[in-house]
């Protein structure tokens, strides 16, 4: 069951990257974030304020998986970054031994989520984002199951 | 001695027959670009299929080439990655069963280091120590490479690559893929001047280098003059973009050569095929004292030519095991694992390898 949506405004990259960090800091062994935006609104620049937010070191840069499918980097949590884009379905994403990481101990953070299909995990954060302006967004966070309702309330209150 | 090389790890699968670490008798590289342009991109899935097809006939066109049967073959060099895991499979797999079934030993190569020696397939080589310059749909880095064996990397992407710069921007404008050629054909009409993409320099020395700023420069341009309703300057956009990824590319490379006071560079990967690239990095390097080596187009996109090269000088690690396995990524500068899983690696492992 999906949650009332919270909005955060992102006016600028400073609050973008103050999101990402509240989210790796809030994270939990097995949680999962999917991203969804348009290409250029950020997905990746948010996956490495969360990796900043989990303490995955410095020299561990987080770069853009749509060519390697899948990356992993060391921190409070493993962090699981990986862009789907380009897989056809389930079947590939078996291949690719996703459900591991699911069911891992992990943070996953999956860009081009609608490719899981009945793969989608119900205990879930959404996030879309939106792009306003050249650094402007809107962030909207969904919870799905009850993980991440808590969290999100404080992320409410810190954000409003 | 008579090595035949066996590359897999993206969208071409190739083969080539490489003499006495010199002398290319035969290269052959079967393209998936047809496959994967409706796309816009790789589809894993379809690439390790296509792979299974065409592996046996492209490794038997680079034998009838090269005028030799598979017998008279000293040695097998692979791909064991970075790569698409699925992709990696079928070729290491291949030269598996050939090893088994012929007697004949065979050498994993890692990818990168196939590119990063590409340039000693030319009459013109470089000496060392030399920088080389990566540049691809997956990587874009500066090495130090020492000699055949030994690579420091300088610099390398924070976050897309400077080919996945050029096919996304290409997606931004409705261009096909792969997004390389086609915005470079463009921007032959266009004006590099025409509109000032913003150029990431990143802190004082940095060999580092990041392209993400410059695709969402694009976007935001295309959205702006989408919503004013103006046509889209495509040829200058494209011309316009090129420029400023080049223009970073070629002076933090030759940057790098000047610190590391080295005075030959070696320019590598699928984007090293770029024209405009080639020239700004070539006239850069001249008015700095820097020789500039560019290997032919066909040696920058990938190649099994390559991987026979580099597999003939790691040959001392050439095995007949059974248990080796492929990769996903960059291990280089870093001891490579020797048993166990892709480095995809499970929930339980980390991975410890640096991607470049």
């Amino acid at each position: 069951m999906a949650g009332l949506p919270l909005h955060v405004a992102l006016p600028d990259l400073a609050t973008t990257c103050k999101l990402g960090q509240r989210l790796g800091e809030l994270a939990a062994p097995g949680d999962i974030i999917t991203l969804s935006g348009d290409l250029g609104a950020g997905k990746t620049t948010l996956t490495q304020a969360i990796g900043k937010g989990l303490a995955v070191p410095a020299d561990h840069y987080i770069t853009s998986p749509t060519f390697g499918l899948l990356h992993e980097y060391p921190g409070r949590l493993p962090l699981y970054h990986m862009d789907f884009y380009r897989l056809g379905g389930e079947e590939e994403l078996l291949e690719l031994g996703v459900e591991e990481y699911l069911e891992g101990e992990g943070l996953c953070v999956i860009e081009w989520p609608d490719r899981l299909g009945s793969l989608m995990p119900t205990e879930r954060l959404q996030l879309e984002l939106t792009v306003n302006g050249p650094t402007s967004r809107e962030a909207t966070l969904t919870a799905f199951g009850d993980r991440w309702r808590g969290r999100l309330t404080i992320l409410a209150g810190e954000f409003s | 001695m008579l090595l035949l090389g066996i590359e897999s790890s993206c969208d071409e699968t190739a083969a080539a027959v490489l003499r006495d670490g010199r002398e290319v008798l035969a290269s052959v590289v079967n393209s998936q670009i047809a496959v994967h342009s409706p796309y816009g991109g790789v589809v894993p899935e379809l690439a390790s299929r296509q792979h299974l097809t065409n592996i046996e006939p492209v490794v038997a066109a680079a034998l009838t080439q090269a005028g030799i049967t598979l017998d008279e073959i000293d040695g097998l060099a692979v791909t064991q990655g970075p790569g698409l895991v699925g992709s990696l499979l079928v070729g290491l797999s291949f030269a598996k069963a050939l090893s088994l079934a012929k007697g004949i030993p065979y050498v994993c190569v890692d990818h990168i280091v196939g590119h990063l020696l590409s340039i000693f397939l030319e009459e013109e080589q470089p000496a060392f120590p030399y920088i080389a310059l990566v540049v691809s749909g997956g990587h874009s880095s500066i090495c130090r490479v020492a000699d055949y064996a030994a690579y420091e990397l300088l610099g390398r992407t924070k976050d897309d690559a400077a080919g996945e710069a050029f096919d996304k921007v290409a997606k931004l404008l409705g261009l096909p893929y792969p997004g390389g050629p086609a915005i470079s054909e463009l921007a032959r009409q266009g004006n590099r001047q025409a509109i000032d993409f913003p150029r990431a320099w990143l802190d004082g020395d940095s060999h580092d280098f990041s392209f993400s700023g410059v695709k969402t420069a694009v976007a935001n341009y295309v959205r702006l003059k989408r919503q004013q309703g103006d046509e889209l300057p495509v040829a200058d956009i494209c011309a316009s973009f090129q420029e400023a990824v080049v223009e970073v590319l070629a002076e933090k490379t030759i940057a790098a050569a000047h610190s590391a006071k080295i005075r030959d560079v070696a320019l590598a990967g699928g984007v090293g095929a770029n024209p405009r690239l080639r020239e700004y990095l070539q006239e850069l390097g001249a008015s700095r004292g820097i020789r500039v080596y560019l290997p032919s187009p066909a040696y920058c996109t990938d190649n099994a030519a390559m991987i026979a090269l580099a597999g003939y000088h790691c040959f001392q690690e050439a095995t007949r095991a059974l248990d080796t396995d492929v990769y996903s990524r960059s291990h280089l500068g870093r001891p490579q694992p020797k048993t166990g899983k892709h480095s995809y690696g499970g929930p339980n492992s980390v991975d410890r390898h640096r991607p470049c």
